[in-house]
C-alpha cells in the first residue's frame, strides 16, 4: 500500500465525519462532494479505472448539484435537535467492534489466493476475449455476461426517475409563499457573472464531447452508458445553473426527457427480444450477426447506448424537477 | 505492521459505515440522513472495489501487446459498484424529492417538527 492511497483513504473517513458533523448543510453538501473525489482516487488506486470514472461524475458532480438544489428549496440551517435513542448507539457500537474483529480474518489487501479471485472472474478474463473481443472485460462482463443485472439496474433508475415526478408533479409548481432568502438568491445569479458565465459555458461542449467519448469508447477504455450518462447529464446541469432554470427546462423539456429515459429502457429490451425472435435467449447477442463475435459487440453497443440515454434523461429531468421548483 | 496495512481499507470500511449509519439513525435532519445514506452505501462500495484488487495487477482492460504474464483486477466486484453507484444517486434524488415536498407540507425537515405536527393533527 503506497503512502498516496494511505492518504485518500483517511481523507475518506475525515471528510464523511466532517459532513456528518457539520451543521451548515451547505457545508455538508461540500464535504459530501470531497468524500466522494476522494473516494474516486480510492477507486482509481485500487484499479477500479471505470468505477472511478462513474463515482467522480456521480457523486462528485451530479449528486452535489441535486443536494444544492433540494438545500435552496428547504433551507440550509440543521436545528442540531439530536434524537437521542440508546437502542440504534448501542446498536452501531456492537456493529462497529463486531466488524472490526471480523476484518482480521478479511484476506490482506491484494493477496491473490483470496476466495474472490479463484471462482469466476478467472472465467470472464479467459473468455472475454474468446467470446467478446472486446479489450474492456468490465463492460463485457456489464453488458453481456451479466446483462440481466444491468437491465435491472437500468429500471431501477427508470423508475426513480418517474417516482420524483410523481412526487414533485410535472411542472414547476408555482406558490406564492417567496421567502427573504428566496429572493436574495434569485437577485444575485450566476448569470451575472460574466467570467464565470463565459468560461463555464466553453466548458459545456467539452463536457458533452467527453460524454460521447466515454459512451462509444466505454468498449476500449474505461467508460460506458451508465458513467456518459452522469457527465451528459452534467454538462445539462451546469447549463442549468449558468442561465437558470427555466432555459434549460425550455431546452430539454420535461415530457421530451421522460419519453427518452422510455426509449433508453425500451432499446434495452427490444434488443433482447430481438434475439429472441432470431432464436437465441434473452439478451443474447450472439445471433445478432452472423458472426457471434460481432453480435455481441454489436449488442452490447445497442444497450450502453439505451444505459446512457436512460440515465442521462433522467438525471436531468431530476435537476429540472428540482431546480424548476426555485423559479416561483 | 503488514497486517495494519493490509486491513487498514477494512477499517476505513466499518469507519465509514458507522458514520453513515450514525447520521441516518440520530440526526433529525432529513437532508442530513440523505448525506449519511450517501456515505453508508459509499461504504459498501469500498467493501467491494477493495475485494477486487490483485497485488502487481492493473485494471481489466486489455492491451496491444501486453505480456502474457500480467496480472488483472477482478471486473466482477467493479460491475456491480459501477451499477450501483448509478442507483445510489437514483435513490438519493428521490430521498431529497421527498425531503422537498415534506418541507412544503409542514415547513420543515427536523424529524421533531414533522413528528409533533402529525400528533397535533
Amino acid at each position: 500500500m503506497s503512502f498516496l492511497f494511505f492518504f485518500t483513504l483517511s481523507f475518506v473517513l475525515i471528510s464523511a465525519v466532517l459532513a456528518v458533523h457539520a451543521r451548515d448543510l451547505f457545508v455538508s453538501t461540500i464535504w459530501l462532494g470531497v468524500f466522494s473525489l476522494m473516494m474516486a482516487s480510492n477507486f482509481f488506486i485500487l484499479d477500479a479505472a471505470d468505477v472511478a470514472i462513474t463515482e467522480a461524475a456521480v457523486g462528485a458532480g451530479v449528486s452535489t448539484v441535486l443536494f444544492l438544489s433540494a438545500l435552496a428549496l428547504t433551507g440550509e440551517k440543521e436545528s442540531g435537535r439530536r434524537v437521542y435513542r440508546l437502542i440504534p448507539s448501542i446498536a452501531l457500537l456492537t456493529l462497529a467492534v463486531v466488524l472490526m474483529i471480523v476484518s482480521l480474518d478479511h484476506p490482506r489487501l491484494g493477496d491473490p489466493s483470496a476466495p474472490v479471485h479463484q471462482h469466476i472472474a478467472p472465467w470472464y478474463l479467459s473468455e472475454t476475449p474468446v467470446l467478446i473481443d472486446i479489450p474492456n472485460v468490465v463492460t463485457a462482463v456489464l453488458a453481456s455476461f451479466r446483462g440481466y443485472d444491468t437491465l435491472g439496474e437500468t429500471l431501477v433508475v427508470f423508475t426513480a426517475g418517474i417516482g420524483v415526478l410523481s412526487v414533485l408533479g410535472f411542472r414547476p409548481k408555482r406558490k406564492a409563499v417567496v421567502t427573504a432568502a428566496q429572493v436574495s438568491r434569485r437577485t444575485v445569479r450566476i448569470r451575472d457573472h460574466l467570467i464565470l458565465r463565459v468560461v463555464g459555458k466553453l466548458l459545456i461542449p467539452v463536457i458533452m464531447l467527453f460524454a460521447l467519448v466515454v459512451q462509444f469508447h466505454g468498449e476500449y477504455s474505461p467508460g460506458g452508458g451508465f458513467s456518459a450518462g452522469a457527465l451528459f447529464a452534467a454538462a445539462v446541469m451546469l447549463y442549468g445553473i449558468l442561465e437558470g432554470p427555466d432555459r434549460s427546462i425550455k431546452a430539454m423539456p420535461q415530457v421530451i426527457m421522460l419519453r427518452l429515459a422510455a426509449l433508453g429502457a425500451s432499446i434495452y429490451i427490444f434488443v433482447g427480444i430481438f434475439g429472441m425472435l432470431l432464436g437465441g435467449n434473452f439478451l443474447d447477442y450472439g445471433v445478432l450477426s452472423s458472426n457471434p463475435v460481432a453480435g455481441q459487440q454489436l449488442g452490447i453497443l445497442l444497450i450502453e447506448f439505451g444505459v446512457g440515454l436512460t440515465v442521462a434523461s433522467v438525471l436531468t429531468m431530476v435537476f429540472n424537477a428540482f431546480a424548476g421548483r426555485e423559479t416561483y | 505492521m503488514d497486517t495494519f496495512l493490509g486491513l487498514y481499507n477494512y477499517w476505513i470500511y466499518v469507519g465509514l459505515l458507522v458514520v453513515g449509519l450514525y447520521a441516518v439513525l440520530l440526526k433529525g435532519n432529513y437532508i442530513k440522513r440523505m448525506i449519511g445514506l450517501g456515505i453508508f452505501q459509499a461504504a459498501v462500495f469500498l467493501l467491494f472495489i477493495s475485494m477486487d484488487k490483485v497485488e502487481g495487477g492493473t485494471g481489466p482492460i486489455f492491451r496491444y501487446g501486453q505480456d502474457i504474464t500480467t496480472i488483472f483486477a477482478n471486473p466482477l466486484p467493479q460491475v456491480l459498484i459501477l451499477t450501483a453507484i448509478v442507483v445510489s444517486i437514483a435513490v438519493t434524488a428521490l430521498g431529497l424529492a421527498l425531503a422537498i415536498r415534506i418541507k412544503e407540507e409542514y415547513g420543515s425537515i427536523e424529524e421533531s417538527d414533522t413528528l409533533r405536527a402529525d400528533r397535533d393533527e
